[in-house]
């Protein structure tokens, strides 16, 4: 428990960058037929994510060259789980997801990084399936969304691996993510949506948490994800989606008193069901690498 | 003083040898206190001596007509002695065991119980000795009480003209003074800090009296004891021998003390069932009841897990959970991630080991603790590797770190049961501090916070929730789950309960009232909740227990340089752990009285040194807090029948008998929760009770009233009953009336057990108004007599139930008032059990002799309600369902002994006013007065198969006595309940010397289902005239008679006939037969 400290206090972030093959399937590269995705559109606002991570924030961050032959390997948040100092290597729903945790495994090692499988028993009848994307933690627990994408069974290996902490299963409506609808805006703060899908989530939330958080409801669930991080000056960080992607959710951000805000554009990433948090993982290492 | 001088010193003897067996007893057990508590125990030993004389002198006039009676109570005493105090008890032991063994061989579990209480009389006696003034005053108070007894009632310095008194008229004043001598000299600054010094001595006396009288070695012979075997939290094995019928709490408490924790809300006792399952030992039923046939090996465990450490007071306490957490994890009860594993364990290493030392603590040196339930080369080079950072942390701060971390994993403080969901669904209950969490596996999919849950029951195997609705819900929904068996649902339904009163409520639910046809289980948590135990908690300011933490390796590993060594308390412990149990019921008992008690106690508790126990005392009341509050709902319903009957009377002491009733209800209403049939029949009991005190108190007349049903008890018993009043009262007026009572009760029992086996259930009711000046010694007393007095009721309460824990709770209520009360009467309604409540036989013997009124003329009569506000002890004798009442009005008497001659003319009444001179003797004389009671139950053989549990309520120190004196007789097949009673001062009927009898007289009369036998005897004492009016009403009738209306009835009708009366004593006897429980 030495690592429970309140949320927010990250020293790492590893992204990923985007491949040529943005936007294709990962076994076809035929293009996404729901709609068009503009790569150099998506690698400018990668760039920007970034660098605001960087240079705003200040965290260290650790870039992952692209795999051209792993077309959604820019969400590198799905493949692993961070807490304290252990990661969980994930275990994607896509099959052919799962080969982009290998260049990740490195990288966290070289952090020191405890890392735990939860693919040992691929090949097997586990059919255990967790994606980052739809876990939650709030620093003091674990909300993971029940989805398309996670079971049951991912579930409880992740509870598996973080005994130290309370890991609560909620419902996830609409073939969505968890944190498509939430994400921390603080130490103490849950961003949500305002779907009746969100609503319902945050209800279960709040019936199984032992804490209480404080909530911020933005008018569109696209604007609840955000990437909150408390500095080293203890300057509190929020990228959130611009005004221009989020119109209406604008004034809710500008409730956070003495945030440092930082509008960040992720409308490619968003057409392939990605959002801010897909691109990094964050991590808290005191050690060097 | 001035009659029979051999029954008398006999009385005295047994009473010093009970003081010195507690003396010796508190020594040996606390080593710590040894220099006070020795100092004490040397004194008492030669002032009961020279006590013992006086109080012969005293006596003698009393006890003329019962020498038997002093005799008797010197072999329980011994019996008791011998158990409580190794030693010094010895000597006295011999002397007195000649007649006690005979006698308490009769009286198996009471008789020892009796002793017990002998000795805690003895206690309280040389703490009221200790305050040379108001010693004097308390023996004394009992012949002067009356005149006397406004004064002492406000303050304890009012005893001191009563002491004077006593110091003439028995051994009780003698023994006092001793001690006073030693404590005078430790303490002579303020008579107040001497009584509180006495209160300590008390509660010191107390512990150690509350030990023996649970640990009763010595009835082992008649009782059959138990090794016990728990297996503490550092691996070790503390044995410990019970009474076969002992309660949980008994032993549990035996536990706390040796281990001397003083936070132990959190803590109970575990054993494995028959299926294997872990089940958590109630500590208001009887151990025995719930293991059943398995071993009696139990596990102290934590049970409730406090949610935020550090804000428990003690290190020890913080130690334990510690160690608990420690096994909790080794067992992988408690799941927590590698780096968890890893940072507790190097806090566990600095705990037990100290500073990382590179030279002697190589990495083979934790390889034999156990940090992880699959531990690894990996985790513990982890350890090792954290363990260098915690440089500097004192064991205790390492202890602190240990649970800042432990505390915030997810599972802490969970209790986890296996059930299935609606869906037959595998999932896991999880109940704790802040709801029910439902999990599959390792994810928790539902939680419910106690707030959103309205109800829970469980029917069969399946365990339900009822939901508040929501903010968008109309209905409330209720959630069942299904458990493996019906033993698993109630368990599972239990663990819930108690989780939600102990962290959930302020102030534990207040037991259902008692409602005869009521079904389903009445459990309720009774002990305190969080709330309590923190404020508790807070005021615990003893300086900090030495305690050695054991290695984790546990004792059968070896450490390196580690000595495995069993947690102990070292040489605190010694004292402390004898003095902690036997202290904390003290202090319960002391608390009523106020915050000086504790101190007391606390001095008490190690060498003089004061002040830890006290605490304890608290914590304990807090346990009887629950009580307080079924007390005020007792009110309520009893508060109308005090209306009824106080109307008539005016009575000055209102007030005291209202806290006695309040006190008494309090235990019913624990009763009420233990629920069960049983149950109810007693806080019926008791509300009859208090209604007769409430007339007892004012009125002079009787106790046909207050008594729903009397039983009628023959003749003989009643001379029995009347002997042993006499010799019960040499000592106090009010003790011996309280011992007279607790004679007649025993006496009761006895009959009662004949009848037993009749399937009606007898209410014998005596009412027993004494006015003494023991009201005044008690007031000014009341902490310090409290405390003895607690103590020696806490012995009689422990005969009379054979139950250890109704004999704490009596002590308590007695010493500390209506918390001990209603502890005590939480205590029988177990014995209740069964009783079902339509029958009332008449128990003509005894019960009409207690019934019968002895009004004497006595001016104190205020005085004497004064004395019974300040002396809130009542004991409460319960028996099966038999309840007698009753009132000796004492008239006139004189400074201290008018009571006296009255008494002499009754045959009880002498005797009391010995009793009432020695108050603090009193233990003393309550020993003698139960070796008395003891022949007298032998006499009066009536029925052998009832049980009875007799709870004798007095106002007073006296009453206190009183209790001592009252002995149960064990049998079996009926239940009764005897409730008395007392007006603070009995000393009129108790004085030792020998009254002229001018006239007796006995009417009998009959109604419908009520048998009123009316005793009247004036007696000419010191120039004082004394007419005690003693009547015996026996309601007698099937469940549907409205006894407490009957009993109101009766009381009013009394109290019209005497108008310039006071009721002293009102005694209900309830007798009912018992149909399952044989608590043997």
């Amino acid at each position: 428990m030495a690592s429970v400290r309140p949320y927010g206090h990250f020293t790492h972030a590893v992204v990923r960058g985007i491949p040529e093959s943005f936007g294709r399937k990962a076994e076809g590269g035929e293009t996404d037929g729901e709609c068009e995705t503009d790569l150099a559109k998506a690698q400018r606002q990668f760039g920007v994510l970034t660098g605001a991570l960087r240079q705003k924030v200040g965290l260290q961050l650790i870039e992952i060259p692209p795999d051209p032959n792993l077309p959604e390997s820019w969400r590198i948040e799905d493949v692993a789980v961070i807490q304290g100092d252990t990661a969980l290597i994930t275990r994607p729903w896509k099959q052919q997801r799962r080969s982009e945790a290998e260049a990740l495994r490195r990288v966290l090692s070289e952090l020191n990084l405890t890392v735990v499988e939860m693919g040992g028993e691929e090949g097997g009848s586990g059919g255990a399936t967790l994606e980052g994307s739809d876990v939650l933690f709030t620093g003091k627990e674990f909300f993971v969304g029940i989805s398309s994408h996670t079971n049951h069974r991912g579930a409880e290996v992740l509870a598996d691996t973080f005994r130290d902490f309370a890991v609560s299963t909620v419902p996830v409506c609409g073939g969505a993510r968890l944190k498509n609808v939430c994400s921390m805006g603080g130490p103490n703060t849950i961003v949500i949506g305002n779907s009746e899908g969100a609503k319902k989530t945050l209800r279960t939330m709040e019936q199984l948490t032992d804490h209480h958080y404080e909530v911020l409801t933005v008018p569109e669930d696209m604007a609840a994800n955000c990437i909150y991080v408390r500095g080293a000056s203890k300057m509190d960080f929020l990228l959130h989606r611009p005004t221009e992607e989020c119109p209406n959710s604008a004034p809710a951000f500008q409730k956070l008193t003495d945030y440092t805000l930082l509008p960040t554009a992720c409308s490619e990433a968003f057409k392939l069901g990605g959002v801010l948090s897909s691109f990094c993982l964050l991590i808290n290492r005191k050690l060097q690498i | 003083m001035t009659t029979e001088a051999a029954s008398e010193t006999e009385v005295k003897k047994e009473p010093e040898k009970s003081e010195e067996q507690p003396a010796a007893a508190e020594p040996d057990a606390a080593a710590q206190t040894a220099e006070p508590a020795a100092g004490d125990g040397k004194k008492e030993p030669e002032q009961p001596k020279p006590a013992g004389n006086n109080p012969a002198g005293d006596n003698p006039g009393s006890d003329q007509p019962a020498p038997d009676g002093a005799a008797p109570p010197a072999p329980g005493e011994a019996p008791q002695n011998p158990e409580a105090p190794p030693p010094t008890s010895e000597k006295k032991k011999e002397k007195e065991q000649p007649a006690g063994k005979g006698i308490s061989r009769f009286l198996p579990p009471w008789l020892k119980r009796q002793k017990s209480q002998s000795q805690e009389p003895p206690k309280e006696a040389p703490k009221e000795g200790s305050e040379p003034p108001a010693k004097d005053g308390e023996p004394e108070q009992g012949p002067e009480g009356k005149e006397p007894t406004p004064e002492p009632q406000p303050e304890a310095k009012e005893p001191p003209p009563e002491q004077e008194e006593k110091h003439s008229i028995g051994s009780a004043d003698t023994q006092p003074v001793k001690e006073e001598k030693a404590e005078d000299e430790e303490v002579k600054e303020t008579e107040e800090k001497k009584a509180e010094e006495v209160k300590k001595e008390e509660e010191q006396t107390a512990k150690p009296e509350g030990k023996p009288a649970k640990s009763p070695l010595k009835l082992t012979k008649k009782m059959k004891m138990v090794v016990c075997q728990v297996a503490m939290l550092d691996g070790t094995q503390f044995s410990c021998e019970v009474e076969k019928r002992a309660k949980g709490q008994y032993l549990f408490f035996k536990v706390c003390e040796h281990l001397n924790l003083l936070e132990k809300d959190y803590f109970g006792l575990s054993f494995k069932d028959n299926a294997d399952q872990k089940c958590w030992l109630d500590p208001t039923k009887e151990i025995k009841r719930q293991i059943r046939s398995s071993p009696w090996q139990f596990a102290f465990n934590v049970k409730f897990y406090p949610p935020d450490p550090s804000q428990l007071t003690e290190d020890i306490t913080r130690y334990l959970l510690c160690l608990q957490l420690r096994q909790d994890i080794a067992s992988g009860r408690l799941p927590c991630s590698f780096v968890t594993h890893a940072l507790l364990g190097s806090f566990s290493l600095q705990a037990e080991l100290g500073d990382h030392d590179p030279d002697e603590h190589r990495l083979d040196y934790i390889s034999d603790f156990q940090f992880a339930p699959s531990q690894t080369k990996e985790l513990e080079e982890k350890v090792v590797e954290l363990h260098k950072t915690h440089r500097g942390l004192t064991p205790a701060q390492a202890d602190a770190q240990f649970l800042e971390n432990a505390k915030k994993l997810s599972m802490y403080g969970v209790d986890l049961h296996h059930a299935k969901d609606s869906e037959g669904v595998d999932i896991m209950l999880g109940v704790c501090a802040n709801g029910l969490l439902i999990y599959k596996d390792r994810l928790r999919i539902n939680r419910f916070a106690w707030p959103k849950i309205l109800k829970i029951s469980y029917k069969r195997s399946n365990f339900y929730i009822k939901i508040r609705p929501g903010e968008t819900e109309q209905f409330e929904s209720t959630v069942g789950f299904k458990l493996p068996n019906h033993r698993a649902a109630k368990k599972v339904w239990k663990v819930c309960v108690e989780h939600h009163t102990f962290f959930r409520l302020v102030t534990p639910e207040q037991p259902q009232k008692a409602k005869f046809l009521t079904l389903g289980s009445k459990f309720r948590y009774s002990g305190r909740t969080q709330a309590q135990t923190r404020q508790a908690s807070s005021l615990i300011d003893r300086p900090a227990p030495y305690f050695e933490r054991t290695s984790s390796k546990r004792v059968s590993r070896s450490l390196d340089g580690a000595p495995v060594v069993s947690v102990t308390d070292s040489a605190l412990k010694p004292d402390a752990s004898a003095p902690a149990l036997s202290s904390p019921v003290a202090e319960e008992n002391g608390r009523e009285p106020g915050l000086e008690l504790p101190s007391d106690s606390k001095s008490k508790l190690r060498v003089k040194g004061e002040n830890i126990y006290v605490r304890h005392s608290n914590l304990m009341l807090e346990d009887l807090d629950k009580t307080q509050e079924d007390v005020l709902k007792h009110q309520a319903s009893i508060s109308e029948l005090k209306r009824s009957f106080m109307e008539s009377t005016p009575d000055p002491r209102p007030s005291q008998w209202e806290k006695r009733l309040t006190a008494s209800p309090a235990t019913s209403l624990r009763l009420q929760a233990q629920g069960s049939l049983e149950e109810e029949i007693t806080s019926i009991l008791l509300s009859k009770a208090s209604f007769s005190s409430g007339l007892a108190g004012p009125f002079a007349t009787s106790t046909q009233a207050a008594e729903g049903a009397v039983a009628v008890v023959s003749a003989p018993r009643s001379a029995e009953v009347l002997h042993s009043e006499t010799n019960k009262t040499p000592p106090r007026t009010e003790a011996a009336l309280p011992d007279g009572k607790a004679e007649d009760k025993s006496a009761d029992v006895k009959q009662k057990p004949e009848p037993g086996e009749l399937a009606e259930v007898e209410i014998e009711e005596t009412v027993v108004i004494e006015e003494i000046r023991k009201a005044p010694k008690a007031k000014p007393a009341t902490p310090e007599i409290a405390a003895v007095p607690e103590v020696a009721v806490i012995s009689a309460a422990a005969e009379k139930e054979k139950k250890e824990e109704k004999r704490r709770s009596r002590e308590a209520s007695t010493s500390s008032e209506s918390h001990s009360e209603s502890e005590e009467e939480a205590e029988y309604h177990p014995q209740v059990a069964s009783v079902s409540v339509e029958q009332i036989k008449e128990e003509p013997e005894e019960e009409e002799k207690e019934e019968e009124e002895e009004l004497s003329k006595e001016t104190p009569p205020p005085a004497v309600s004064p004395a019974a506000e300040a002396p809130p002890d009542v004991t409460v004798v319960g028996k099966g369902a038999a309840v007698v009442v009753k009132e000796e009005v004492e008239e006139e008497e004189s400074a201290e002994n008018t009571a006296v001659p009255a008494d002499e003319g009754q045959n009880g009444h002498p005797e009391a006013p010995p009793e009432e001179e020695e108050e603090e003797p009193r233990v003393n004389g309550d020993a003698s007065h139960e070796a008395e009671r003891i022949p007298q139950v032998i006499c009066c053989s009536e029925p052998p198969v009832v049980k009875t549990e007799m709870v004798t309520i007095s106002d007073t120190f006296a009453a206190q006595k009183t209790e001592i004196s009252t002995k149960e007789v064990p049998i079996v097949h009926t239940e009764t309940k005897t409730i008395t009673y007392e007006a603070a001062q009995l000393d009129g009927s108790g004085d030792g010397e020998p009254g002229v009898l001018m006239t007796a007289q006995t009417i009998t009369s009959e109604s419908l289902c009520t048998t009123t036998t009316t005793h009247i005897t004036k007696t000419l004492k010191g120039g004082l005239s004394e007419t005690r009016i003693e009547k015996r009403i026996v309601i007698t009738g099937d469940s549907d008679i409205d006894h407490d209306q009957a009993l109101a009835q009766a009381i009013k009708e009394a109290k019209e006939q005497h108008p310039d009366m006071s009721v002293t004593r009102v005694v209900v006897h309830k007798e009912t037969e018992l149909a399952e429980e044989g608590e043997d």
